[in-house]
């Protein structure tokens, strides 16, 4: 193993051991840390589609869009109110055309007049489309709580009753938000690696004036790409809204999604997904197990771990391995 | 040689490019014939690549037009140039470094290509026969540039003289009736450079294709082209075959008369 890899493994292997440990303690039943653990990998998936979105967008422009959070919101309100008037599934095809809409409308305004300027020029501007996304939504469609309902039962369901004393609880919804996001990286993946289009996309990512040389329209590949991640955003707000409501605070737990692309790379479809499930597991595993022992320990009042932890790791992260798991590694001649 | 020169079938006119205060290009005319190669040379600074970003769309210029195939344009886009049957290659690499060989290759095919999306994400019928089509075509670029060992290799792991290949063989797989190089000889040594210039007079003379080079090489620019632009200080100084040229005085003094 190389010198550069070790740091990054022993952080893994710290990670991995820490997770494990609580099953080592007397006190834990093996059922409730199967429940933690699945809550976590829920929690997860749900972080990795929004990733994905600012992943998609990355990769295409080089632009980190820091309104995806916003996006996830927008789409997610656009469902819950529409389909307040309308089935559900109506509602989401036209919460589709919004989004691509919106897509349209962002390069129009904003993308094509600030080709080849600085990133930090384009983090500003997308900046600014999150602020006025999330004013115009509240416009738009309210600033109230609304619910989207999936129609899927509530009640969680019990399973390996026969292996572990007290069966372990799932959540029905997760197990369809996992699917659907499985479905949606499938898709994806299917989407970049095999149509010509991918390729234009992976060609644009790579070099811009290259990939015009070559005859492929820019303005036309960034409606497509801000497209998907309007998709993929629509898909998350949806399945998390079902969950959690469609309220205000989605959009906070949407920027979870920062120390999640932090830890994959920020160029890295698998990296999304991966860094998605080990920030939401690690996150549940130290708000359920770590923080008693904290409390315990230095008589603190324990709690909220789950706020900070992703970004501490983050951190970390970009000390050991600054361009995440699966990030392209970048080395400029000096 | 053999090749039967052309009628002209791109010409410029009375091109002016100007960067703020600064004057790229002053009032420049000069055409190019099919089948030939024609070349732009001048010291660094002449203008030369600004003369190509031109042709090529990626300049606008303040005054003169282009003329292609008898239809005239004031301003150009990358894309309707890349339609128009305009392909280029860039002096500082730009491939698709994390793509392997093949698929930049196959990114040339791009604007080819006609089936829909969801048929070529599951490889249907239509889509997977013109995939093979496409894939055959990339093949031959590739035996002609004898990078046969490289296809599955990102691009970025290749030293310098082959991403060099890479890139012309990307421009090839357009079918360029036109093929712009921006100096395909940079930072090479002469063995490569030999191996480019071979290349070049190839492409012309098997593919018939027309070819507008870039280049302050002077040796290898009078050895290859049928007729050469003299660029300074983004003025013209001479144009003709490489014969006349080199022993027009104001280009010997501008150019020639300097050692670099």
């Amino acid at each position: 193993m190389s010198a550069r890899n070790l740091p990054v493994t022993l952080l893994l292997a710290a990670l991995a051991v820490g997770m494990v440990l609580p099953l080592a303690q007397s006190g834990t039943a093996p059922g409730f840390w199967l429940e933690v653990l699945i809550g976590g990998l829920m929690a997860g998936v749900l972080y990795a589609l929004v990733a994905l979105g600012f992943v998609l967008i990355f990769k295409a422009s080089g632009v980190f869009n820091f309104a995806q959070g916003a996006m996830v919101l927008f789409a997610a309100l656009a469902v819950a109110r529409l389909s307040e008037r309308m089935p559900l599934w109506i509602a989401f095809v036209l919460a589709a055309a919004i989004m691509v809409a919106f897509a349209w409308v962002v390069e129009r305004l904003v993308l094509r007049r600030l080709v080849n300027q600085e990133g930090v020029t384009l983090l500003m501007a997308t900046l600014g489309i999150a602020f006025f996304l999330d004013g115009f939504g509240q416009t738009v469609w309210g600033s109230e709580i609304y619910r989207i309902d999936l129609g899927i039962s509530k009640e969680p369901m019990l399973v390996l009753e026969s292996v572990f004393q007290g069966g372990v609880l799932v959540n029905r919804e997760d197990i369809v938000a996992a699917v659907l996001a499985a479905g949606l990286v499938m898709l994806l993946a299917l989407f970049f690696q095999r149509t010509s289009t991918g390729r234009a996309l992976r060609a644009v990512a790579d070099d811009h004036q290259a990939a015009q040389s070559i005859g492929i329209p820019l303005s036309t590949i960034w409606v497509i790409v801000w497209s998907v991640a309007g998709f993929v955003a629509l898909v998350a707000g949806m399945v998390w809204g079902s969950k959690l409501g469609v309220q205000f605070s989605l959009q906070e737990t949407a920027l979870r999604a920062l120390p999640v692309v932090i830890l994959g790379g920020f160029t890295s479809v698998p990296g999304a997904i991966i860094g998605g499930l080990i920030i939401g597991v690690g996150e549940k595993m130290a708000e359920v197990f770590l923080s008693p022992l904290l409390v315990q320990a230095f008589d603190l009042a324990g709690g909220g771990i789950e706020n900070w932890f992703a970004y501490v790791l983050a951190l970390l992260f970009l000390l050991v391995r600054p361009e995440g798991l699966f990030g392209e590694r970048h080395i400029d001649r000096v | 040689m053999a090749r039967d020169i052309g009628d002209v079938i791109l010409s410029v006119e009375n091109i002016s490019l100007s960067f703020g205060g600064v004057k790229a290009l002053t009032d420049i005319s000069f055409d190019v014939r099919e089948h030939e190669i024609r070349s732009i040379i001048g010291p660094n600074g002449a203008g030369k690549s600004s003369m190509l970003n031109v042709i090529n769309g990626v300049y606008t210029p303040q005054q003169g037009r282009v003329t292609l195939r008898g239809r005239t344009f004031s301003h150009m886009d990358p894309h309707e140039v890349a339609l128009a049957g305009i392909a280029r290659t860039f002096q500082s690499l730009a491939l698709f470094k994390g793509m392997t060989v093949l698929d930049n290759i196959m990114s040339g095919r791009n604007l080819r290509m006609k089936s829909n999306l969801l048929m070529q994400a599951i490889r249907l019928g239509p889509a997977e026969r013109e995939e093979i089509e496409h894939r055959r075509f990339c093949e031959r670029i590739i035996d002609f540039l004898e990078i046969q060992a490289y296809r599955k290799v990102p691009v970025g792991r290749l030293p310098y003289g082959l991403q060099k290949r890479v890139d012309l063989g990307r421009a090839l797989a357009m079918e360029p009736s036109i093929l712009l190089l921006d100096e395909p000889m940079a930072g090479m040594n002469t063995e490569e450079k030999q191996d480019m210039s071979r290349f070049i007079l190839d492409v012309n003379d098997e593919f018939g294709t027309t070819i507008v080079l870039i280049e302050h090489d002077m040796g290898v620019v009078m050895d290859i082209s049928d007729r050469v632009v003299v660029l300074d200080y983004g003025r013209k100084i001479g144009d003709g075959p490489p014969d006349e040229v080199r022993s027009d005085e104001e280009v010997i003094r501008a150019y020639l008369g300097t050692s670099h």
